[in-house]
């Protein structure tokens, strides 16, 4: 019986083409991700079932850590030179031109306005090694107690930015006093508005929430 | 495209030339392709997980200028009033406690078991609304006083769990030494260090 032979061909693939797309998504998604700007202490936050996303731009970061010290940063650079210039002003502090280029890189602080000057005239090791021993920026329940150091960073920065978005960013196990006295001193500026950060869990199911969510699926 | 032509095209060389062995210079990209998609995994994941959650929240609108009797009176019958306190604990009474000949009587519980408590509440109200006990506009409310003792999560917990059971109207309070005094009460009651 006469054998009809296919023709063998090589089972090789070439792979070139498909190198070149993974690595076209890879730049694509190396440039697109922006990554964490350094924090202050190791925060770990509640869970909640709250789906919001953080917005991008324009928040003031109040953070809270398990201690209740309280740290102050706000995102946008050029903001930060504004800002400094009315801390400046506002508390009388005679920082050079240095000092306050030096805040504008810097990412968040977390100290008295006593220990500014200092800190901010240190190099950025020393006020490396300085944040972590940080006392914390000082508040008070009343706002306008001369101890509230917050209250002065939070006026100055809405005024730099009305716009701005406050994030209170606490620790699950800082104590509920320490995180009064941001709220109190929001409440004192009329300030009744802002977001918790949490981190995201599944809704429970069979609460009322959960039967709200899936009655709308189920519509859809 | 990763390979070249390497087929000599005939140029003879001379005699006693050796000829080197030609060597393919196909490579396989297989690996290559392998780490670049994994390298876009991870950042895919980065990019789109590392995105913070909020919660959003309002606080009751405070003036100073508002007089006591401008303002609306809350039932008794509708409100809930939650103790936050130290280790997680919670307790709970009927009514906002305003009543100085009658103490209201605490409930401890933990946040699993107080999700009942809530639903059961919230059916009471919907049950004297239905009846016409109380007005259309009535809404369960639960307000929320964290002790000094009590940490930011067990309040975000509070919080969350009055999104979870559909509670329209809750409030964040400060305790009263009253109810300090309460919750010391019943520790010492139940044996509670």
């Amino acid at each position: 019986m006469p054998h009809a032979s296919l023709p063998r061909k090589s089972t090789h693939i070439d792979m070139t083409a498909m190198c070149d797309v993974a690595f076209l998504l890879l730049t694509f998604f190396m440039l697109a991700t922006k990554f964490k700007p350094p924090e202050p202490v190791v925060v770990s936050t509640p869970k909640s079932i709250s789906d919001i996303p953080l917005p991008d731009k324009d928040i003031m970061l109040l953070t809270v850590d398990t201690r209740g010290r309280i740290f102050f940063a706000i995102d946008n650079r050029n903001m930060r030179n504004d800002l400094i210039e009315s801390i400046n002003s506002k508390k009388a502090l005679n920082l050079t031109k240095e000092e306050k280029a030096a805040f504008t890189v810097d990412a968040s602080e977390g100290i008295p306005f006593s220990m500014l000057k200092g800190y901010l005239g240190s190099t950025p090791e020393q006020q490396k090694a300085a944040e972590v021993n940080a006392p914390g920026i000082p508040a008070d329940t009343a706002v306008l107690a001369p101890n509230n150091d917050l209250a002065v960073w939070i006026l100055a920065a809405r005024e730099t930015n009305p716009g701005l978005r406050i994030c209170i960013k606490a620790d699950g196990k800082a104590s509920y006093p320490s995180v009064q006295k941001i709220i109190k001193t929001l409440e004192g500026y009329k300030i009744f508005k802002f977001n918790l950060i949490t981190d995201l869990e599944p809704v429970p199911p069979g609460t009322a929430r959960y039967a709200d969510i899936h009655s709308a699926e189920v519509k859809k | 495209m990763a390979e070249m032509d390497t087929s000599s095209s005939g140029g003879k060389k001379g005699p006693g030339v050796k000829k080197g062995k030609k060597l393919s210079t196909r490579i396989d990209l297989t690996p290559m392709v392998d780490l670049g998609f994994l390298l876009i995994t991870f950042f895919m994941y980065t990019t789109t997980l590392a995105r913070p959650k909020t919660m959003e929240i309002n606080m009751p609108y405070k003036d100073p200028k508002l007089k006591q009797e401008d303002q609306n009176k809350l039932k008794a019958s509708v409100a809930l009033t939650v103790l936050l306190s130290k280790n997680g604990h919670i307790y709970y009474y009927e009514g906002i406690g305003d009543d100085p000949n009658k103490p209201p009587e605490l409930k401890g519980t933990n946040r699993k078991a107080f999700r009942q408590v809530i639903i059961d509440k919230m059916k009471s109200v919907a049950d004297m609304k239905a009846s016409g006990a109380l007005g259309v506009k009535d809404e369960t409310t639960v307000l929320i006083k964290p002790d000094t003792t009590s940490t930011y999560g067990d309040l975000v917990g509070m919080l969350d769990e009055m999104t979870i059971d559909d509670v329209k109207v809750y409030a964040i309070i400060d305790i009263t030494d009253i109810e300090q005094g309460f919750i010391k009460e019943t520790e010492v009651a139940n044996g509670i260090k």
